[in-house]
């Protein structure tokens, strides 16, 4: 079997035969398939803010797009990142947020309101994405008031903590009467 | 043969790889009996140390028995030797070795190129420890390839089970040596930032060493409970202010000695709002660690005191303060653990009884639930304290 990782093992350091299975669950795959996503739609809304606005028909609100850019990129690193929990948190909300925003464009004058109801369905799907991912990668760390077990009995002295400390005291004075 | 292989963030997997083979003649081979997860092995779960690359062997803990010997190994090791492998690999010759600065060898790293362009100069190899100390396969495996083995083994006695052995490795040296930092004296009193198994050694070894009071600060109740039965006085920093216990503990001086057993990945906490700002500039890549026990504990020790830093940093870290650390005259003492400097001595004080370092193991399963055991590690599920794998 060939695993790319093999290229660049130095001569005679162990090369991978058989790979065995990942712990990374589809929820996984999915929180990073979203930060990607986040991260790209950001990066657009931030250096093309005109090109949103006017398939929108929703001209004079760059500065709107541009600071949702910055929040698509911000919350798609933190997807991204050992904290993806947080980050996808992040992205539910920004999607309420998106969602406010477009309903704001959504007026009877508004020649592309076809295209705000596109997107409007597009960010309701995407939420639904977000919120199940946020959902399946719940930080598994024991709740603050988890039973946990405790270890009174392990002071690693095999002969009690004082015989240890007595032996320390001993030491040190004997260290002092090698001085004077 | 079976080992535990890094690919990618929070991605580890029981592979199947080639077995190793004697490279150099300074080289054996060993079949690993125990070998562990080390909290500095997280560091790299996370993805947080740059130099990582997907298929490299993880573990630096190992201990087994020498099942092969290159011509060069000289008759320092043979067949059948019980050894236990030190995490830093030395040649025991160079300069630095011959003062006894082990995990500063000049030699051992492979790949000195990347070190000196990170650090400036070059430090010793590391079993499983990226790139940047020479990318060597890592001891989560059943089999290991030890280099300059000559020099890089700790030799222990048979009729002493592996778990009061293992640690020898590392995390009790590491432990020891960071309380040996302290020069600590009768009177003083240390306090130690992190109850890991890096925190639980460095207590008893505070104790060993004449400490008059030993505090410990965590938040998590089993690992508090652990420090206490070493000896020590707790701190739990999530239901109590870390800076007003220490005042109150120490009549207002503040702790002479202070250790940081915690390091680079310190706990993000609303409360303390400098570990949001740095866990942000951590993933916009602006800071690679975050060194909130480090700012604590300048700020709190006493004058004149001493900060040792057993914890793993690996980059960046801003905003120290630099003005307290400096009028205060305090020292700090640093630095990966010069394993070999520290293990005879470790070994006998095992060997009369005087201390057992299994007393921080709470898991011992198959290397090849490892994949799982790193996310219970990690998580701290199960009152998860100290991991051993059995190949
Ligand atoms: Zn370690
Ligand atoms: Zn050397």
């Amino acid at each position: 079997m060939f695993h790319f990782s093999n290229i660049v093992r130095t001569k005679g350091d162990p090369k991978i035969l058989a790979g065995g299975p990942s712990l990374k669950r589809p929820e996984d795959r999915l929180a990073r398939a979203l930060g990607w996503f986040s991260v790209g739609l950001g990066v657009v809304e931030f250096f093309a803010p005109r090109r949103v606005t006017e398939t929108l028909g929703m001209e004079g609100h760059e500065t709107l797009v541009r600071a949702f850019g910055v929040r698509e990129i911000l919350a798609g690193i933190m997807s991204l990142s050992v904290e993806k929990n947080a980050g996808l948190w992040a992205r539910v909300g920004g999607d309420g947020l998106d969602a406010a925003a477009l309903l704001s464009g959504l007026t009877a004058d508004n020649p592309k309101k076809g295209n705000i109801a596109l997107a409007l369905l597009m960010v309701g799907g995407i939420a639904m994405l977000d919120y199940r991912a946020a959902q399946d990668t719940k930080p598994r760390r024991p709740p603050r008031d988890a039973r946990r077990k405790l270890y009174p009995n392990r002071s690693g002295f095999p002969k009690g903590i004082e015989s240890a400390r007595t032996a320390a005291k001993q030491i040190a004075a004997h260290a002092t009467a090698g001085r004077t | 043969m079976k080992a535990l292989v890094w690919h990618g963030k929070e991605d580890i997997r029981c592979d199947t790889v080639t077995d190793p083979e004697i490279q150099d003649p300074r080289d054996a081979i060993i079949k690993v009996t125990s070998c562990a997860i080390c909290g500095s092995d997280l560091h790299l779960f996370h993805n947080y140390i740059p130099g990582m690359l997907p298929g490299d062997i993880m573990g630096h803990e190992t201990m087994g028995e020498v099942v092969e010997v290159g011509s060069g190994v000289d008759g320092k090791l043979k067949k059948g030797d019980r050894i236990v492998v030190p995490f830093t690999i030395i040649c025991g010759e160079c300069d630095q070795c011959k003062r006894g600065n082990f995990s500063v060898c000049e030699t051992t790293n492979r790949k000195s190129h990347l070190a000196e362009k990170a650090f400036g100069h070059t430090t010793a190899g590391l079993f499983g420890y990226t790139h940047l100390t020479g990318g060597y396969p890592g001891g989560q495996a059943e089999y290991l390839r030890v280099p300059f083995a000559d020099a890089t083994h700790i030799k222990v006695p048979a009729g002493i089970p592996d778990e009061q052995l293992l640690f020898l490795s590392d995390i009790f040296p590491t432990g020891w040596q960071a309380a040996v930092q302290c020069d600590i004296e009768p009177t003083d009193t240390v306090a130690i930032w992190g109850c890991g198994p890096v925190g639980q050694m460095a207590i008893r070894s505070a104790i060993l060493l004449g400490a008059n009071q030993v505090i410990a600060i965590d938040c998590l109740p089993e690992r508090l409970s652990m420090a206490e039965a070493g000896g020590a006085t707790t701190i739990n920093f999530e239901s109590e202010s870390v800076l007003e216990r220490l005042e109150e503990l120490t009549d207002g001086r503040g702790p002479e000695k202070c250790i940081d057993c915690v390091g680079m990945e310190s706990h993000v906490m609303a409360s303390l709002p400098d570990t949001l700002l740095d866990r942000a500039k951590q993933m916009v890549m602006v800071e690679s660690d975050r060194p909130h026990v480090l700012r604590e504990m300048i700020y709190v020790c006493r004058p004149g005191g001493i900060i040792s830093v057993p914890g793993v940093y690996s980059g960046f870290s801003d905003m120290l303060p630099m003005g307290a650390f400096m009028n205060k005259g305090l020292t700090m003492r640093t630095g990966q653990t010069h394993v070999n400097r520290w293990t005879d001595d470790l070994l006998r004080r095992i060997e009369e009884g005087e201390i057992d370092p299994s007393f921080v193991i709470t898991h011992t399963v198959p290397l090849s639930q490892g994949p799982e055991m790193y996310q219970v590690f990690r998580d701290k599920r199960d009152s998860c304290v100290k991991v051993v794998l059995k190949p």
